[in-house]
This record gives structure tokens, C-alpha cells and sequence, in this order.
């Protein structure tokens, strides 16, 4: 049981919505950190059966007792509850002196989840990543679109793109319709980035610490603008209020009066 | 003998206004000399379309506008403004 003090908050939450994921750097102690460079050098996560539970895997591995740490179980506890379904991991490895970055992509066909259930990714870097040693390139905001897989290799470079620099330790949880794409190592190490995706069990209803649900600034982090969006911000904005919507409850919820105006049609005659 | 060879300059617009910003672009030399791929750079090499075409840029595709297929007027997708434009430029043959 993830301890309730290590929960995300509101505002978190509200993050999550906008971006598509958080960031958590150096959350895992070095020594952590070092065995399980170990255990990727060795091939030594065990592939586990898609469909598990979580709590019945990796019991001895120490890529299990990161997943256990009270900060990272308290973010899985979060997202998708307690004890969530694994679904696959991989120890995605960039070669020593790879020279160009993997095409844009999502790892989901399309996903008509949109404003219901969802999965998520951890993305670990067990190591120092520096920016010559990719690492993983993300597009914020990029969750809600209707794509699938590789549809979108054609497109090279966006505005505020974002690669993951980061130092040893660090956890970037992602929904499972992030666009991302590895990035070159130019360094003469192996790059390794630890990938782990989890489905819920439970419907994920206000599974964070709602404390500060009604904090004066969750409506300005529901939009936050990207750049990249251009004309299609405002169509962003009513897919973040679905998606706040499911994730409290509160079918009427709405920010800045987007989907009101929509949903405005009177029956009753003057 | 000098011979010609196709280089393709793909930008995504804020707008369907071609004087309106980029938001993203890719680079596909088919001189050879450049490999561009994602995340390569962080400044698009043009402000807009038009600020292409004034360095020689020609466009040779335009996207077409559709209204909304109805149930998904609030879905989004890929980027809409996507405007395609070509350089020939020589190579030794």
C-alpha cells in the first residue's frame, strides 16, 4: 500500500492533463540506480506476462524495488490505483555514437479512450543523460490525437519540443498517447532508458489527493498553451475539460466557458 | 556535367495563412548532402511560408480544407496547414 503522503496533488494532476506528463528528476537513490544498470547491462529484467499484476512482479529485481519506492508506487497509485495491470517493459538501448533520432511516434494504435480509462509509461534513466546522449525527445500536449503508431514519422521537429536531460534517477510518467522518439547518443556509452507500462484495474476516479481540487490555479495549468498547437488550441482546451471531467466525476465541470457555450441548447419555449 | 536534383521543405502553419508562423518542419535532401531527423533542431529555418518562397522556396502543395466529419468536430489528428515546397538544386553529376 503506497503510503497517501506521496500521492500526486491537484495541481499535478492538472500537469498531467495539459502536458501529457511529469517529471520527476533524481527521484531514485544512486545505489538503486546502479544495480539496475546492472541488471539491463545482464539482460536481468525478467519479461513478465502481460495481463500480471502488479504487485506480483519483480519481487527479488531491483527494477522492482524502484516501482516500490513510496514516491513512485504513490504516482502509480495516482494514475491508474493500486496494484495496476502490467502490460510490457522494455530496456529501450541507443548505441555508443548512434548519429540520428528515431522517427516521431505513440506506442498505441489509435486509443478512442480518449476521455475514459488510460494507460501510462514510466520513462527511468537510471544514468546521467546529457543532451549528446539523446535522450528521449517528448512533444508536450501531444496525448489527445487520433493517430497510430508511426503516422506521424513524417514530421521532424516541432516548437518546444522537449528531450528528457536529466541526471541518474530520474522518472518521467507519460499518458500512453505521448509522441516521442529516441534522440542520438553522440557520446561512446550505451544509452539505456527504462520504459514500463501499466493499464488500470480500477476506474480512475479521483485516485490522487483531491485536497486542493479547488486551488485557484488548477484553471490556468488546464491551459497551459503550446506553441506547436497553433490553430487547434482551443480544440485542446475541451479535450483537457473531458478528460478533467472523467478524471473527477463532475460532468459539469468546465474552464473558461469552452464547452458550456457548446452545450448550450435550451428546450424550453419563452 | 551538372545535374539537378530535388530537395523538399515541409512547414506546418499556426494558420492556413501563409504569412502565418511555422510550428513545425522537416527537411528531405534528395541531393544527399543533408540527413535531418527528428529533433534535430530547435529554430525552424523559415518564419512562414512566404518567408521561404522569398529565398527561392516554391510551394507545390497546398493541404485542402474539409469541414469536420460530424462526431469528430473536436478530434484532433495530425497538423492541418501543411505546406510542401521544392528546391532544385545542382549536384555533380
Amino acid at each position: 500500500m503506497a503510503d497517501c503522503s506521496y500521492l500526486l496533488n491537484s495541481k499535478q494532476m492538472a500537469r498531467f492533463v495539459s502536458d501529457g506528463y511529469l517529471r520527476f528528476d533524481e527521484l531514485v537513490p544512486a545505489e538503486l540506480n546502479t544495480a539496475v544498470c546492472k541488471e539491463m547491462d545482464l539482460h536481468g529484467v525478467p519479461r513478465e506476462k502481460a495481463g500480471a499484476r502488479f504487485d506480483d512482479i519483480w519481487k527479488e529485481a531491483a527494477i522492482g524495488r524502484v516501482f516500490r519506492m513510496p514516491e513512485v508506487a504513490g504516482i502509480i497509485r495516482s494514475l491508474v490505483g493500486s496494484n495496476p495491470i502490467y502490460d510490457h517493459h522494455a530496456v529501450h538501448t541507443v548505441p555508443a555514437g548512434h548519429q540520428t533520432g528515431q522517427i516521431w511516434h505513440a506506442d498505441a494504435i489509435i486509443d478512442r479512450r480518449m476521455f475514459s480509462a488510460f494507460d501510462i509509461q514510466f520513462f527511468y534513466f537510471a544514468h546521467d543523460t546529457p543532451r549528446e546522449m539523446g535522450g528521449t525527445m517528448i512533444l508536450p500536449g501531444s496525448h489527445y490525437r487520433y493517430i497510430s503508431e508511426t503516422d506521424i514519422a513524417r514530421y521532424q521537429n516541432f516548437l518546444n519540443q522537449a528531450p528528457i536531460v536529466c541526471k541518474a534517477g530520474t522518472v518521467v510518467v507519460v499518458h500512453h498517447g505521448i509522441w516521442h522518439c529516441a534522440q542520438p547518443n553522440r557520446t561512446d556509452r550505451v544509452r539505456y532508458m527504462f520504459k514500463l507500462r501499466l493499464n488500470p484495474a480500477v476506474r480512475q476516479l479521483r485516485l490522487w489527493n483531491t485536497d486542493d481540487i479547488d486551488d485557484p490555479e488548477i484553471p490556468g495549468l488546464l491551459s497551459i498553451s503550446h506553441k506547436w498547437y497553433g490553430n487547434e488550441e482551443r480544440l485542446e482546451q475541451v479535450n483537457r475539460i473531458k478528460f478533467w471531467r472523467y478524471l473527477t466525476g463532475d460532468d459539469t465541470f468546465d474552464n473558461h466557458y469552452w464547452l458550456s457555450r457548446i452545450e448550450n441548447e435550451p428546450t424550453m419555449a419563452s | 556535367m551538372p545535374q539537378q536534383r530535388q530537395k523538399l521543405l515541409v512547414l506546418y502553419l499556426q494558420t492556413p495563412d501563409l504569412h502565418s508562423n511555422v510550428v513545425s518542419w522537416a527537411i528531405f535532401d534528395g541531393t544527399g548532402k543533408e540527413r535531418h531527423f527528428s529533433g534535430d533542431n530547435d529554430t525552424p529555418p523559415y518564419t512562414s511560408v512566404v518567408a521561404a518562397m522569398q529565398d527561392g522556396w516554391r510551394v507545390i502543395q497546398f493541404p485542402q480544407q474539409w469541414p469536420a466529419y460530424p462526431g469528430m468536430e473536436y478530434h484532433t489528428a495530425y497538423l492541418k496547414y501543411e505546406y510542401i515546397l521544392e528546391k532544385m538544386e545542382e549536384i555533380d553529376g
